[in-house]
């Protein structure tokens, strides 16, 4: 099986809270670059699948990562390389460049190229929180998609049985190949992701750390680099921000010394009981 | 003045979904005139319920073949729809609504703006107020499409009530299936079984963290009956196995904002207040006085959660008696 993993880096999203607002622009200056969590977990999800549980070292398929950024994007790729991908793809672009549409749009003519069997994204990415490139590239493809992936099994080369986690439950979907499929949360838990090859241990929680060797082995995989030109001829952006600015601060609160006060509170000050 | 198509949701019970009025509420708060598209089987029966809300028209797909929420059955027929005079395509930002948007943002070559929190007509266009880095910036955009779709906060636009007045329905057809649809196979619905009510309606919710343990629901429950509340969790908790995954309140999870929430056992991770911080009343019950938690909530408790939630109960019991 063949699998392309959109990834892409974001401002450290447990310090999001440092994010400044200076003239109407989004500052994170002082933030490390993380891979978008979801991504990390797509990325772990793929190794999972192309994984031969009868022989660790020879590989089930290929998993192919690709960002959308500039050059120092590239140590992102890395990373996704030393953890066990196969090949990376840098497509050029600044962040001004980019919108969701673009992104679908160009992976569209990417998958057209490379031909992989699953486009495994993540769910969201949390700088911008959009939700929308694998359902935008599924469309644009004619493919189906898996949004909100907690679990997959892959029964034969030919289709996927996910777990979509959705308000209010669990939906299991079966999608033909080739298709779209989107990670949440719970796909990296250790019997979340199977496939006929998978090894007999179960996963730890969450997701692989590269070993030292395999950074520097890393190193000498292939990494190729595209123009966003290569891919779509029309780069106009669908979406324009005109501001940003932070949120309405909440009113400091108070601590209350015991129960009975905290429901006087509620009772009287707040009037919420 | 835009005229808007809403996406109505259909839960597996046949009746229209009430996080369907918060799509309501920003088509009214967007200005112009609005229709409503019931699609599903039996929307014609649940369609009844709502031409009471001002539309124009309540449009009605019927039909077995969208018997489950596969949204590759349902984009063709919205994006045939919104293609008779729409300007605007406005679902819920639930996890239907955001599965179907930009599929038929897609196929109408419309520009998204997703999740978005507010709506302002500006001399004629639309400026979309949005959430990013999990609510910890606000960003206002514009689309440069003529045809735009958007998928509204159920937090942000509350939902909306009848304005009198009778829609008129009428029944459109289910257009060309997409090949794509094929390949999708329902193959069931694990259905969360509950008698509370829904995260994203609930006036209370009473959310629990790690710290809650194997005694998760026995600690909760008789808060969350007490006040009539719907019970909500961290990820560490569901992660964890001590709730259900859909409980999840947060960035990832469900967004919410009632009138009183209680987090209890719950550090404050940002993506948790991402999904929580719209809430009126926040209580927070946690035995680190410097949980970041504090630093949000209107009430903190510094205390042993499992002594203060009993006895929070027996005092709740004697104020409302
Ligand atoms: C991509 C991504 C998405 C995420 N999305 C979400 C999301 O949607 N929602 C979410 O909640 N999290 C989310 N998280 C996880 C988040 O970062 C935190 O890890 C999580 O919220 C922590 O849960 P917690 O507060 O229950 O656990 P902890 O951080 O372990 O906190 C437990 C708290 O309980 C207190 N405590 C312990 N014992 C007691 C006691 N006896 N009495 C009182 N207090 C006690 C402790 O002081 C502590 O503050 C996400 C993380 C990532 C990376
Ligand atoms: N600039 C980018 N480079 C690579 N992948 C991206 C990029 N933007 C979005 N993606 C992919 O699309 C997913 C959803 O992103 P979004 O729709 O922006 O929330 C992410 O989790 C990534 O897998």
């Amino acid at each position: 099986m063949k699998i392309l993993v959109p990834l892409k880096r974001v401002a450290d999203p447990d310090n999001a809270n440092k994010v400044k607002v200076n003239a109407g622009k989004i500052e994170t200056t002082g933030l490390e670059w993380k891979p978008n969590p979801f991504d990390e977990y797509a990325v772990e999800t793929a190794l999972r699948l192309t994984e031969n549980g009868a022989n660790p070292k020879a590989r089930l398929g290929e998993v192919v990562v690709v960002t959308f950024g500039p050059k120092e994007t590239e140590s992102t790729l890395r990373q996704a390389l030393a953890t066990g991908a196969d090949k990376a793809i840098r497509i050029d672009a600044t962040d001004d460049q980019l919108d969701g549409d673009v992104v679908a749009r160009a992976l569209k003519a990417l998958v057209e190229k490379e031909k992989p069997d699953v486009v495994l994204a993540g769910k969201q990415a949390v700088d911008g929180d959009s939700n929308q490139v694998g359902q935008l590239l599924a469309e644009y493809l004619g493919w189906p998609q898996a949004t909100f992936a907690g679990s997959i099994k892959s029964e034969d080369d030919k289709s996927l049985l996910v777990g979509r986690e959705v308000d209010g439950g669990t939906i299991n979907v079966r999608v033909g190949l080739p298709a779209v499929v989107s990670v949440d949360l719970r796909i990296v838990a250790p019997t979340s992701v199977s496939s006929k090859h998978s090894p007999a241990h179960k996963y730890p929680e969450g997701v692989r750390f590269a070993a030292l060797m395999a950074i520097m082995a890393a190193k000498k995989k292939p990494l190729t680099e595209m123009k966003l030109a290569d891919l779509v001829s029309d780069a106009a952006l669908k979406i324009t921000y005109t501001g940003f600015e932070l949120p309405p601060a909440r009113k400091a609160g108070i601590k209350v010394a015991s129960v009975p006060e905290l429901v006087e509170k509620l009772k009287s000050e707040a009037k919420v009981l | 003045m835009a005229n808007i198509l809403v996406i109505a949701e259909m839960a597996p019970d046949g009746k229209v979904r009430k996080s369907t009025h918060s799509a309501i509420t920003f088509a009214r708060n967007a200005g112009g005139t609005f229709s409503i598209l019931v699609l599903g089987q039996g929307a014609k029966a649940a369609a009844a319920e709502i031409t009471g809300y001002g539309a124009q028209k309540v449009l009605v797909c019927d039909d077995a073949y969208l018997a489950n929420p596969i949204v590759e059955r349902f984009a063709p027929t919205v994006a045939a729809v919104a293609k008779n005079g729409f300007d605007v395509i406005a679902v819920t930002a639930s996890s239907f609504g955001k599965d179907l948007a930009p599929r038929v943002a897609a196929k109408l070559g419309a520009g998204y703006a997703p999740d978005i929190s507010g709506v302002k007509d500006e001399g004629g266009k639309l400026v979309y107020r949005r959430p990013v880095f999990a609510g910890n910036a606000y960003g206002n955009c514009t689309l440069n499409t003529a045809v735009q779709v958007v998928s509204a906060r159920q937090s942000e636009f509350s939902a909306a009530e009848p304005s009198g007045g009778s829609s008129p329905i009428e029944d459109v057809a289910l257009a060309a299936k997409d090949a794509a649809a094929e390949r999708v196979e329902f193959v069931g619905l694990d259905a969360a079984k509950s008698e509370r009510p829904d995260l994203g309606e609930a006036r209370v919710i009473v959310s629990g963290g790690r710290a809650l343990k194997e005694k998760f629901a026995e600690v909760l429950d008789p808060l969350a009956n007490m006040l009539g509340a719907a019970v909500g969790a961290s990820r560490a908790a569901c992660d964890a196995g001590y709730a259900p995954a859909e409980l999840q309140v947060g960035q990832t999870g469900r967004v919410v904002a009632p009138r009183l929430y209680f987090a209890i056992g719950i550090s404050g991770a940002i993506q948790h207040l991402a999904g929580m911080k719209g809430s009126k009343t926040i209580v927070a019950i946690n035995k680190d006085p410097d949980a970041p938690i504090f630093q949000v909530a209107d009430y903190g408790l510094v205390a042993d959660l499992f002594n203060a939630v009993p006895e929070l109960v027996t005092e709740l019991k004697k104020a409302t008696a």
